[in-house]
């Protein structure tokens, strides 16, 4: 109760800082729309907002689901084998270091200006986040489990001490990864939609933009801004309720 | 201690297994903790070994349970001329519980990884034999330490292996906390060959048959005389306070 009242004080004082801004800068509607005209825009425009956010919310989720499907498999891949270590760290790096930006164009090229380009692209932007994270759960197994699963197997079974212990020692691991993951791809939809679609958030954004309608681009964004945050915050109570075993995160060991 | 469940039938190894270890060696950092190590554990008897931190037993211990890591070598093998891989069960000072599993899959944790069907009605049974017959679908974080390591004292012995090796398993408890599982521990593993590192005195004299000092640099193994009496022993008991006094001086703290 008290982390919604916070929110609301917090959210009041964003709208009095942005309407001040506005009135005391004396900026125009077209530079800064107040926020009763956001608010108007918002209002007048539900049903068309409403649609393109379900197409964005299609690609982020699908994204997510490809991205978590394929990191997981290459985590899984890179703890299990040697091999796949040495052949498949370059290629999880190099899907980080270059940049999604860059590809974006020839994603769009490739998939069309369809649904396929952005999941690809918030796919491959959440790759990095959630193979890096669970590789890493993988590898830090605490000592004492292995060495428990050591003595009880008369022969080594690595498949089985993967399923049974490392796998599970991972999943909050994964868990992290999966936040990170919920937070950014977002990023990788919109951006895919920036570069070449004809439906969602980030293409409407765009359309406002050019056709000088702030007020709409606002309102595209603070729907673009609630979609991501409660993506974030299910898949964080999806996981605690999946993962109740672990010790809470810092967000709710903090009480005060 | 549990008359409730005393009357179920437990099942001890079919026949003790004596062990046998030879040329134990341990180099860390350039430096022989122990070298030409050579430990003979007797069929079906509670061995304690007793020593300072740091004097390598647990690393010695490591080496019975198969653990081996670099730096370490020796022969071992049962006195039927086996290795012993398979025939040994391990407890360390954690209790190594898996907190997503519940105390029964726990237990049940080695017939899983081998992929075999737990015998899920010999685990409640070990359960109630260690006090913890209500706690079989609890996770390990809603137990306290000595449930905790009452959980892995039934985890160990579900395994059903004729050699149990300890690595301090009751130091993190509480002091009447340790008395009870000490009691729990030398009744339950009775005919088995145990071996408990311990470096408290008073732990080796209450629940050895034979209690061996590890000692010096490189380390060498003396055994104690032979205490009267049965495990688990009155730790006031004046053979034990005697041998108490005998130990300290022994390791040079008295």
């Amino acid at each position: 109760m008290r982390g919604v009242g916070r929110g609301l004080l917090m959210l009041a004082g964003l709208l009095l800082v942005w309407q001040s801004a506005v009135t005391l800068g004396e900026l125009p509607p077209y530079i800064l729309p107040d926020p009763a005209a956001v608010a108007a825009s918002l209002w007048r425009n539900a049903g068309s907002l409403l649609g393109h956010a379900g197409v964005t919310a299609a690609e982020i989720v699908l994204g997510m689901l490809l991205g978590t499907l394929l990191g997981g498999g290459s985590a899984l891949a890179l703890g299990y084998s040697r091999r796949a270590r040495r052949w498949l760290l370059p290629v999880l790096i190099a899907s980080q270091a270059i940049p999604v930006f860059a590809i974006a164009p020839l994603l769009v090229l490739w998939l069309g200006y369809g649904l396929g380009s952005k999941i690809a692209m918030a796919t491959l932007i959440i790759y990095f986040p959630v193979t890096a994270n669970f590789y890493d759960g993988l590898r830090h197994t605490p000592r004492g489990w292995l060495d428990l699963a050591r003595v009880m197997l008369p022969e080594p079974r690595r498949w089985a001490v993967l399923r049974h212990i490392a796998i599970p020692a991972a999943l909050p691991a994964l868990g992290s990864g999966l936040r990170v993951a919920a937070a950014v791809a977002p990023i990788g939809a919109v951006l895919g939609e920036w570069v070449g679609s004809s439906a969602g958030l980030g293409y409407l954004m765009l359309h406002a933009n050019s056709r000088m309608q702030v007020d709409l681009m606002f309102a595209a964004l603070l729907v673009l801004a609630t979609l991501a945050v409660g993506l974030y915050f299910t898949v964080d109570a999806g996981l605690k309720w999946l993962l109740p075993w672990h010790p809470a995160t810092p967000e709710t060991a903090e009480t005060d | 201690m549990l008359p409730s469940s005393a009357a179920i039938p437990f099942s001890a190894p079919a026949a003790p297994l004596a062990v046998s270890l030879r040329a134990a060696r341990l180099v860390y950092g350039g430096l022989a903790l122990f070298d030409g190590l050579d430990l003979e554990l007797a069929g079906g008897c509670f061995t304690c070994l007793l020593g300072p931190s740091g004097i390598g037993k647990t690393s010695l211990l490591r080496l019975l349970a198969g653990l081996t890591a670099i730096g370490i070598s020796g022969e071992l093998h049962g006195d039927d001329g086996l290795p012993l891989t398979g025939r040994v069960a391990y407890m360390a000072q954690q209790d190594l519980l898996l907190p997503w599993l519940s105390v029964l899959d726990n237990v049940t944790l080695g017939s899983r990884l081998r992929g075999e069907r737990p015998d899920r009605e010999r685990a409640l049974r070990l359960l109630a034999r260690v006090g913890l017959a209500d706690c079989a679908l609890a996770r390990p974080d809603t137990l306290s330490g000595g449930m905790r390591q009452r959980a892995a004292l039934a985890r160990t012995l579900m395994e059903d292996r004729p050699v149990v090796l300890m690595d301090e398993p009751f130091s993190g408890l509480d002091a009447l906390t340790r008395l009870r599982l000490q009691a729990l521990a030398a009744e339950l593993l009775a005919g088995r060959t145990v071996l408990l590192v311990t470096h408290d005195p008073l732990e080796a004299l209450r629940l050895g048959d034979r209690v061996l000092v590890m000692n010096g640099r490189p380390a060498t193994l003396s055994p104690l005389p032979d205490l009267p009496g049965v495990p688990p022993r009155d730790p006031g008991a004046p053979a034990v306070q005697t041998a108490y006094r005998a130990i300290l001086r022994l390791l040079g703290a008295a």
